[in-house]
C-alpha cells in the first residue's frame, strides 16, 4: 500500500472565466483502487484528463514511478502505462474486437502485411483473462455496453497499462454486469495494477474501492482509506458549505394552477402527470438518464409526445414545436449551455434577442437597433451580467455569465413558467448564489418555475416541491417540509413505497 | 491602425496591395475602362457568390448554382425567341431557380439529407433537364422582337456603366441589408452558428434553410440571365465548374464553411481577387492554361494565410 506510483502536485487548470482545478493533489499507490469522487463540476474529470494528455495543465507536477513526466498527447501518456475508460466509450463500431483491441499497433508480418491470426488469438487471450468468452472476430456494435467495457479493459491491457482509469463505469450496467465488473477490477488490482474509479455512487466506493479521494469546486479536500470513513463523512467532504448561506429561501404565497401536466407519455417519458402553481419553485431530481431533460424538451415541443395533454391555465394547449412553447409563454433553459444554449460566436446581444426579435422588428422584419441594444442592456444590467460590451463574443465569457445569458434570453420572451435544466452546473460557487438569488427574485414576481437538477442540495434549498424521476416515470413527489436527501436518493433509484 | 482594424479588413488590405503590385507591372491595369471590365467580368460569380454565402452562413453547401444558371438562362432565351415579353421571360426564369432553390431546400431540411449531396443530385438532374430542354445545341434570341431589349441586359451601358454591374451592386446591397439588419439575416448566423441553439430558441430552421437555398437558387438564375443575355444565346454546358468559383469567392471573403461567421462584404472581395487574377494574367499574355492553377495555387495560399492569422 506504501507503494506510490503515481503523485500529482498542486494541479491547477484554468478554463476561460473558470478555475476548474486549484492545487490539487493525487496520489494512487500500486494494486490499490483509489475513488475519485466529487460533485458535477468538482474537477474529477479534468484532472483525469491532464492526466491522461487530454488537457496540458497550468501548472503542478506530475510524478510517475519517481520521475517527472509531462504529457502532451493521450497518445505519450498511453505509452507510459496509463489507459484511460471513458462513460462514453471509445471503440470504433463497425470494427472487430480485434481490430479495436490493436488499433494503430497492428502486429504485422513482412511488408507491412497485418497478421490477423496473431491479432485475434491474441486479442481472444486478453479476453480469457478477463473471463470473456467472445469471438474477437465480431464487430463492436454488435456487443453488449458491458462487453464493449470488458473490450476497452483487454486493450488497456494489451497495451500494458500499469494505471487504469475507469470513469462512471456501472453507469449503463445491469447488477449482474456490475459484479462481474467487480470481479474483473479485483483481479486486477491483484496483478498489481493500479486503478482510478470515478463514481457517484458511494455505495460502490466501499464495494470495491481501497482509499478515496474528494474534491469539490476544483479543490482538494481530501484523502482517506474507506476503511476509515463513513458514508455521511463522505457527503460531508463532498458537499461541504453550509446550506442555509448558500440557498437564501424566499416563502411566497402560492397562486392558482398554471400548468397541468396530465399522463404525458412517449419513448423517454410515461404517464407523467403533475401540476405546477403560480410563484411555485418545483423542483425535479433524479439521476442522469431518469428522463428530466426528456420531460422537459416533451412540454417545450422539443420531443413529440405520443399520448397525454397539457394544460395552461386551464386550457388546452397544442404545443408542437418550441416555437408554440414561448407564443404560449413557456421557455427552456437548456442543461448543455454550449450546444443548445448559445452560439458561441455570436455576440452577448444577439444571443439574448434571438428568441425575442419579433418586439424589435417592424412589418417587413427590419430590426430597431437602437431599441434592441436599450433592452438587452436593462437584462444585463437587471442580472448583473459581466462583459465589457453587448458586442463581447459569447464564448468569452465565463460559465456564470454564459448562463445568465442563457436564463436573459428566456426572460425577454416574457414566460409564464419557466424551465431550467441544470441552471448552475459548470459555474462558479459565486456566480452559483446569484442565479439562485435571480430564480428566487422571478418566484416573488410570480413566474412558475420548473428546476431540474442533478444537486440535492441545490433541490433542497431552493424548491416549494419536489418530483423524483426514476427511468422515466415519477418515482415521487415529496412536499419541501419532508424533503430530505435520503429521501430524494430512494426514490431516485426507484424505491417507490418507503414505509 | 491597430491589429483589429487590420485583422477586420485584411482581404481589403490585400486586394489592395495585390492591385497596387499588378498595376507597377502593367500600365494597362489601372485604367477606368479596364477597371469596368474587370468587374463586368466578375459580376456573374459575384451574383452567384452573394447567394452561396447566405448558404455557407448557414454551414451548407449549393453545388447546383451552375446547372440552375444553365437552365433558367435556356428557358429565358427560348422564351424570348418565341415572342413572349422579356419581361414575362425574366420572371418565369427566375420562378424557375427559386424553386429549385426551395427544392433544395426542402430536401435538406425537411429530407434530411447532407447539403453536399443533396445538392450535388439537384446539379445533376437539372443540367440533366438542361441538356433535355436545349437538345444539346445552343439556343439564340434570334431575330424575335424583344432579341435587342434582352440583349440589353447583359452586354447593354447605363450612364457608361455596363448595366450587370448594376445588377451586381443592387444585389450585394440587398444581400448586406438582409443579412445585418433584418430578423432572417440574424436567423441565418444563428443556425449556421449553433442549429440545436437556434431551434431551441424557438426559431423555424427549417424555414431558414428553405429559404436561403431559395435565395441561392434565384441569383443562380439571376446570373443565368445576365449571361445568357450579354452572349445572346443559352449554351447547354454553360456555367459547368461556377459553384467552385462561387465557393473561392465565400471562403476568400473570410467565410466559415462551416457556418456561422462571415459576410456578404467579404464575398464581393473573393469575387474581386478572383476576376482580377484572371484579368491580370489576361493583360500579362499567360495562356488560360496557366491561368487555372495560378487562380487555384491563389486560393491556396490566401485561405493557409488566413488560417494562421487565428
Amino acid at each position: 500500500m506504501d507503494d506510490i506510483i503515481l503523485e500529482m502536485n498542486g494541479i491547477t487548470k484554468k478554463f476561460p472565466g473558470v478555475k476548474a482545478l486549484d492545487n490539487v493533489n493525487f496520489h494512487l499507490y500500486k494494486g490499490n483502487v483509489m475513488a475519485l469522487i466529487g460533485e458535477n463540476g468538482a474537477g474529477k474529470s479534468t484532472l483525469m484528463k491532464i492526466l491522461s494528455g487530454v488537457y496540458p495543465k497550468d501548472k503542478g507536477k506530475i510524478i510517475l514511478h519517481e520521475k517527472e513526466v509531462n504529457f502532451d498527447t493521450p497518445k505519450e501518456a498511453q505509452d507510459a502505462g496509463i489507459a484511460i475508460i471513458h462513460q462514453e466509450l471509445n471503440l470504433v463500431p463497425y470494427l472487430s474486437i480485434g481490430e479495436n483491441i490493436f488499433l494503430g499497433r497492428e502486429p504485422s508480418k513482412k511488408f507491412g502485411k497485418v497478421d490477423w491470426n496473431k491479432l485475434y488469438i491474441e486479442s481472444e487471450e486478453y479476453l480469457n483473462k478477463l473471463g470473456m468468452k467472445l469471438n474477437s472476430r465480431k464487430l463492436v456494435k454488435d456487443l453488449s455496453i458491458a462487453e464493449q467495457q470488458m473490450v476497452e479493459i483487454a486493450k488497456a491491457l494489451s497495451i500494458d497499462a500499469k494505471i487504469i482509469i475507469m470513469d462512471e463505469p456501472t453507469d449503463s450496467l445491469t447488477d449482474k454486469e456490475t459484479e462481474n465488473l467487480f470481479r474483473v477490477i479485483n483481479e486486477l488490482r491483484e496483478s498489481g495494477k493500479s486503478i482510478v474509479y470515478i463514481s457517484h455512487r458511494l455505495q460502490e466506493v466501499f464495494q470495491i474501492c481501497d482509499s478515496i479521494t474528494v474534491l469539490r469546486d476544483g479543490q482538494f479536500i481530501g484523502e482517506e482509506l474507506v476503511e476509515d470513513i463513513t458514508e455521511d463523512e463522505i457527503i460531508e467532504m463532498m458537499v461541504g458549505r453550509k446550506l442555509d448561506e448558500q440557498f437564501p429561501r424566499i416563502d411566497s404565497k402560492l397562486g392558482d394552477t398554471v400548468l397541468e401536466v396530465k399522463n404525458l407519455s412517449n419513448e423517454y417519458i410515461s404517464n407523467i402527470s403533475f401540476n405546477l402553481l403560480k410563484g411555485e419553485i418545483l423542483g425535479i431530481s433524479g439521476l442522469m438518464g431518469s428522463g428530466r431533460t426528456e420531460l422537459a424538451k416533451t412540454i417545450y415541443g422539443t420531443i413529440e409526445s405520443s399520448s397525454g395533454d397539457i394544460y395552461i391555465y386551464g386550457k388546452k394547449a397544442d404545443i408542437k414545436s418550441e416555437k408554440d412553447a414561448i407564443e404560449q409563454g413557456i421557455t427552456y433553459v437548456s442543461e448543455d449551455r454550449k450546444g443548445e444554449g448559445l452560439v458561441l460566436n455570436l455576440p452577448v446581444l444577439e444571443n439574448m434577442t434571438i428568441s425575442s426579435l419579433k418586439c424589435f422588428v417592424n412589418n417587413f422584419g427590419h430590426i430597431n437597433k437602437e431599441l434592441e441594444k436599450k433592452i438587452a442592456e436593462e437584462y444585463i444590467n437587471k442580472l448583473s451580467i459581466k462583459t465589457p460590451s453587448i458586442n463581447q463574443l459569447i464564448k468569452n465569457l465565463s460559465g456564470g455569465n454564459q448562463q445568465k445569458v442563457s436564463i436573459a434570453k428566456s426572460l425577454m420572451s416574457e414566460p409564464k413558467i419557466l424551465i431550467l435544466d441544470e441552471p448552475t452546473r459548470g459555474v462558479d460557487v459565486g456566480a452559483k448564489k446569484e442565479i439562485y438569488d435571480l430564480i428566487n427574485e422571478f418566484k416573488s414576481h410570480g413566474m412558475s418555475i420548473i428546476m431540474i437538477s442533478s444537486d440535492i442540495p441545490e433541490i433542497l434549498g431552493i424548491s416549494d416541491r419536489v418530483l423524483v424521476m426514476h427511468e422515466g416515470e415519477i418515482s415521487g413527489e415529496i412536499s419541501i417540509e419532508e424533503a430530505s436527501q435520503e429521501k430524494i436518493m430512494k426514490y431516485a433509484v426507484g424505491i417507490k413505497e418507503m414505509e | 491602425m491597430n491589429r483589429e482594424f487590420f485583422k477586420k479588413y485584411k482581404s481589403i488590405i490585400g486586394l489592395i496591395l495585390f492591385s497596387i503590385i499588378i498595376s507597377i507591372f502593367n500600365k494597362d491595369f489601372l485604367t477606368v475602362n479596364n477597371i469596368l471590365n474587370i468587374l463586368r467580368q466578375t459580376s456573374i460569380n459575384s451574383i452567384i457568390a452573394a447567394g452561396m454565402t447566405f448558404v455557407v452562413l448557414t454551414g451548407g453547401i449549393d453545388l447546383s448554382v451552375g446547372s440552375i444558371l444553365a437552365f433558367s438562362g435556356a428557358v429565358c432565351i427560348s422564351m424570348v425567341s418565341a415572342g413572349f415579353s422579356v419581361f414575362l421571360a425574366v420572371i418565369v426564369a427566375l420562378i424557375i431557380g427559386s424553386i429549385i432553390g426551395i427544392l433544395n431546400g426542402i430536401f435538406i431540411s425537411k429530407g434530411k439529407l447532407q447539403p453536399f449531396i443533396a445538392t450535388l443530385a439537384t446539379m445533376t438532374i437539372v443540367r440533366g433537364a438542361t441538356l433535355v430542354f436545349t437538345d444539346g445545341r445552343p439556343i439564340t434570341s434570334g431575330g424575335s422582337k424583344g432579341a435587342q431589349a434582352f440583349r440589353n441586359i447583359g452586354a447593354g451601358y447605363f450612364l457608361k456603366i455596363p448595366i450587370p454591374i448594376y445588377i451586381m451592386v443592387i444585389v450585394f446591397l440587398l444581400s448586406y441589408y438582409l443579412l445585418k439588419h433584418m430578423k432572417f439575416g440574424r436567423y441565418v448566423y444563428s443556425l449556421g452558428g449553433n442549429e440545436e441553439a437556434t431551434k431551441l430558441s424557438g426559431i423555424n430552421v427549417d424555414k431558414v434553410k428553405i429559404f436561403v437555398y431559395g435565395i441561392s437558387g434565384f441569383l443562380a438564375a439571376l446570373a443565368g440571365i445576365v449571361m445568357t443575355s450579354r452572349l445572346s444565346s443559352a449554351q447547354p454546358n454553360a456555367g459547368v465548374g461556377y459553384e467552385l468559383d462561387a465557393i473561392a469567392s465565400v471562403v476568400l471573403g473570410g467565410t466559415s464553411l462551416t457556418g456561422g461567421v462571415g459576410s456578404v462584404l467579404g464575398t464581393i472581395v473573393g469575387a474581386l481577387i478572383i476576376g482580377i487574377i484572371n484579368n491580370a494574367l489576361n493583360l500579362m499574355n499567360v495562356s488560360s492554361y496557366y491561368q487555372t492553377m495560378v487562380k487555384g495555387i491563389v486560393i491556396l495560399l490566401a485561405v493557409l494565410l488566413d488560417r494562421k492569422n487565428d
